[in-house]
């Protein structure tokens, strides 16, 4: 009366049924998952700041917001710049082996800028996130740290929560609570004086 | 010419006497087809380029919109954008937020007025102003009474003129009921040219309540024929386990 | 307590499960509940809903989550947080049509089971309890359903918020201050669009969890019933077994997949294809969002509160209250947890039953189905005289089920289960 088990038939089926849903369960997966990717909303609004930097003169700066974070754009005087590699034996990673940047910022370890007159990173203390003050801000702290370095000292950032300081192209000082240098966000100029933060590269425009 | 004349005017009588519930006016078919990109295309402009100023449609984006009716983002400036949006923003208005003043009403956002009314609630509004001298903008509409919204179309259909019929209420006694409009003078357009600058609007407010659509219907043909398979493996074990069964 | 695992598995998962048995009883949960828990072998069509009402509950749990991931419970933004799922969170379309359309299913999956029970007797003796935390369930669903309905804040969310609890206020004496008590404000308002939020996606969901545990737990305790409504653990084998009844794996198991398959076809087909299902499953004017200057020109519930919606609009105003109606309407939910004892007939299965119960089963099942259209409809034309009939019919299948199950013919019951699945 019973007939004989077609265990093969059975594994079969098994097999293909399974498969099947565990395939069909994969792809039901996705939405999920991909629904805690930005949005487009997230993307909008982290989408790449334009920065009008012609109005800077040589020794001022100015902070914009890109995704959440204040970026510094600084113009460096020309004295500045040409001191730029001067004291790497001061600094605890000179050549930023170990910074967040593009690459095109790697290549140019000492002024880390894609044009040595405007200095653009991150003003983001590495040490615990704090917000650096600024090289040539007004009231600027820095300055009475700026007397233990010597007269010669060129400027840079000077954060006040635990006094870790950097040099003008960002660069962490030997024996600072920050581990690391400043970070470099993508950053492309359009013209001249506009740079465009969060893209690494931007259409030229008359 | 004049044989156009005579068959819009026949349409739209016809359209008007066709009464939907209780006195209200049938909406016309607007044969809106969101597969028709062109028309979506063109829809987009005539939005932008006369609705747009009043209307906003803050839960579309330029770039999503771009992408989805094929239109290049560099084409977006000056033939869609005209402020300094930028291509991710919504789609604003420049209406100010206290316009209640200007038309007694703010108006209202449409990106999903043809979800909540339909396409064809569009198309026939967008056709049936007719004057009305009582009103603030001298207009009034068949679809939308007492439409606190001007014919800002009217340069394109013209003018047209209400129709009203003899409809005895429910105690007999006689009294006139709006049925329909008809045309009084001509527009810069034809009226087949403006049914379909119309239609290309209704049809772009259509896409606009619900962008994801298209693709949500071919992902779904997809998803049908995949479950159509794990049907048909699945009763097969089911059917192969219970010969066991007696 | 710690007993050695039966099998002598001594492969690295073996002993995993081994070491879990120690502590957890994992395989005798499994034994217990799944593979040796002996189903009767006739199970047919009207047995696939419970297993499908357990499915779209994960669905409706999985999907509720990722909504609450983006929605903002707030008056001012929720009606543009759902807009914002549907258009710029990757997927969220997907995600709210799941959960829109899920809800709708839940109740055609769950009306079916329920009338499953009416045709076989499941709600007799000993399963009165297993009925009772079904009709439990039942009622927070409902709860349930509509908080989530008011949640996306669109005009007929506000609207139908607003004549729903505006019914608790024709309570005599309490009626006005438990009105302002549920709102917790004088309308309806972001106050209550919180409450609600709080309700539908944390207290009721862990309650209708509970109650779907106890659920199963009465069921497992005294085993299923069948389409014969005959007990099969009174003819068991040498081994203890039912002689009519087989492990429900792999032979349930393979069959609920089955219908899960056939479940998600239909289901999917709607999603992808016609997601407001013609204005039934997302109505039209919920696409605008709440104004409360402006009332829809019909309110109507969704589609599966229509029945009582129906019932309450057809019971007229009495001295001075409208308070009668939604007695009925409550009378008409509360009726359902007596019918285990309301039901005299001494058989359970309408197979063995006389024509008076077949003939009162299909006028109640129409008349659900009627007053579900007159609720649909504005009252006006024949659709009121209808609903009020349809009440009475409904109300007497279930106050008059005392005699006519008793006086009804019955045909003999047979010892074993007749045919199978």
């Amino acid at each position: 009366m019973t007939e004989q088990v077609d265990q093969g038939r059975r594994r079969l089926l098994t097999a293909a049924t399974v498969g099947t849903g565990a395939i069909g369960v994969a792809f039901a997966a996705v939405p999920f998952l991909s629904s805690w990717q930005p949005s487009a909303r997230a993307k909008a609004l982290g989408a790449p700041v334009e920065v009008d930097a012609s109005k800077l003169e040589a020794g001022q700066s100015l902070k914009v917001v890109w995704r959440g974070q204040a970026v510094f754009i600084v113009r460096r005087i020309k004295g500045v710049i040409d001191q730029l590699g001067a004291h790497d034996a001061m600094l605890a990673d000179p050549k930023s082996e170990d910074s967040n940047q593009p690459d095109y910022i790697k290549s140019r370890p000492a002024p880390r800028a894609r044009n040595p007159e405007y200095w653009v990173g991150l003003a983001v203390c590495t040490h615990l996130g704090c917000s650096p003050l600024g090289a040539y801000e007004a009231n600027n702290s820095f300055q009475v740290a700026g007397a233990d370095l010597g007269a010669n000292w060129p400027g840079g950032f000077y954060c006040p929560c635990h006094g870790s300081r950097y040099d003008i192209s960002g660069r962490v000082f030997k024996s600072q609570p920050a581990p690391k240098n400043l970070a470099v966000p993508p950053y492309a100029f359009a013209t001249a004086a506009r740079i465009v933060i969060g893209v690494d590269d931007a259409p030229k425009k008359v | 010419m004049v044989k156009s004349w005579v068959l819009m005017t026949m349409t739209l009588l016809c359209a008007g006497a066709a009464v939907a519930e209780e006195g209200e006016i049938a909406l016309l078919p607007s044969g809106a087809d969101i597969n028709d990109t062109e028309s979506l295309q063109r829809g987009a402009r005539n939005f932008m380029n006369y609705c747009s100023g009043c209307h906003s449609l803050k839960f579309v984006r330029f770039n999503r919109l771009a992408a989805d009716l094929k239109i290049p983002e560099s084409d977006l400036a000056g033939t869609l954008m005209f402020t300094s949006d930028k291509v991710f923003d919504t789609v604003n208005s420049a209406m100010p937020a206290d316009s209640e003043t200007w038309f007694g009403k703010q108006p209202p956002d449409l990106s999903l007025v043809a979800r909540a009314k339909g396409p064809d609630y569009v198309y026939s509004l967008l056709k049936g102003f007719y004057v009305d001298k009582t009103r603030p903008w001298g207009v009034n509409n068949l679809y939308l009474a007492s439409a606190a919204m001007p014919h800002v179309l009217e340069q394109l259909q013209g003018l047209q003129k209400p129709v009203f019929k003899n409809e005895p209420d429910a105690h007999g006694s006689a009294r006139m009921v709006l049925a329909g409009v008809d045309a009084m003078t001509p527009g810069a357009l034809k009226p087949e040219e403006y049914d379909q600058f119309v239609r290309d609007i209704a049809n772009f407010l259509d896409y606009a309540g619900e962008p994801v659509k298209e693709k949500r219907q071919s992902l779904g043909v997809f998803v049908t024929l995949f479950l159509l398979v794990f049907f048909v493996f699945a009763y097969l074990l089911k059917k192969e386990y219970w010969k066991d069964v007696h | 307590m710690a007993a050695a695992p039966q099998s002598a598995d001594s492969s690295k998962g073996g002993r995993l499960i081994g070491w879990i048995d120690q502590r957890f009883p994992l395989t005798k949960l499994w034994k217990d509940q799944v593979a040796e828990y002996y189903a009767p072998k006739n199970f047919n069509f009207w047995y696939y809903f419970g297993s499908l009402a357990l499915f779209v509950l994960v669905i409706q749990l999985v999907t509720g989550i990722f909504l609450a991931m983006n929605y903002k419970p707030s008056a001012a933004e929720a009606f543009a947080s759902v807009e914002y799922i549907m258009r710029d969170v990757n997927w969220g379309w997907l995600i709210r049509y799941l959960h829109s359309t899920g809800a709708s299913a839940f109740f055609i999956v769950v009306y079916l089971h329920m009338f499953r029970a009416l045709l076989y007797g499941s709600h007799r003796k000993p399963r009165e309890l297993l009925w009772i935390f079904g009709c439990l369930i039942f009622l927070l669903l409902m709860a349930e359903g509509f908080m989530g309905y008011v949640l996306p804040w669109g005009n007929m969310s506000y609207w139908g918020a607003q004549v729903i609890v505006s019914l608790f206020g024709s309570l005599p004496y309490i009626g006005g201050a438990l009105v302002d008590w549920i709102r917790g404000d004088y309308y309806i308002a972001d106050a209550t669009l919180n409450r609600f939020f709080a309700l539908h996606v944390a207290a009721l969901p862990i309650a209708l969890i509970f109650l779907v545990i106890a659920h199963l737990m009465a069921l497992h305790e005294v085993g299923s019933n069948n389409p014969d409504g005959i007990e099969i653990h009174d003819h068991k084998d040498a081994a203890g077994h039912p002689l009519d009844g087989i492990p429900f794996h792999p032979y349930y198991t393979v069959k609920d997949l089955f219908g899960v398959a056939g479940f998600l076809l239909l289901f999917c087909a709607v999603i992808f294809f016609a997601p407001t299902f013609g204005g039934l499953f997302l109505e039209s004017p919920n696409f605008e969002p709440a104004n409360p200057l402006q009332t829809p020109p019909h309110i109507a519930p969704v589609w599966y509160f229509t029945p009582f919606y129906a019932m309450l609009r057809a019971v007229p105003s009495f001295a001075g209250t409208q308070v009668w109606g939604v007695l009925v309407m409550g009378a008409s939910i509360v009726v359902l947890f007596f019918v285990p004892w309301l039901d005299r007939s001494p058989v359970l299965s309408i197979r063995y039953r006389g024509p008076i119960y077949k003939v009162m089963l299909t006028i109640f099942a129409l008349s659900f189905i009627c007053l579900g259209i007159c609720g649909l409809k504005p009252p006006s034309g024949i659709y009121p005289t209808l609903a009020k009939i349809c009440t009475v019919l409904y109300f007497a299948f279930f106050l008059l089920m005392p005699w006519y199950t008793k006086f009804d013919s019955v045909k003999p019951v047979p010892q074993r289960v007749t045919g199978h699945g």
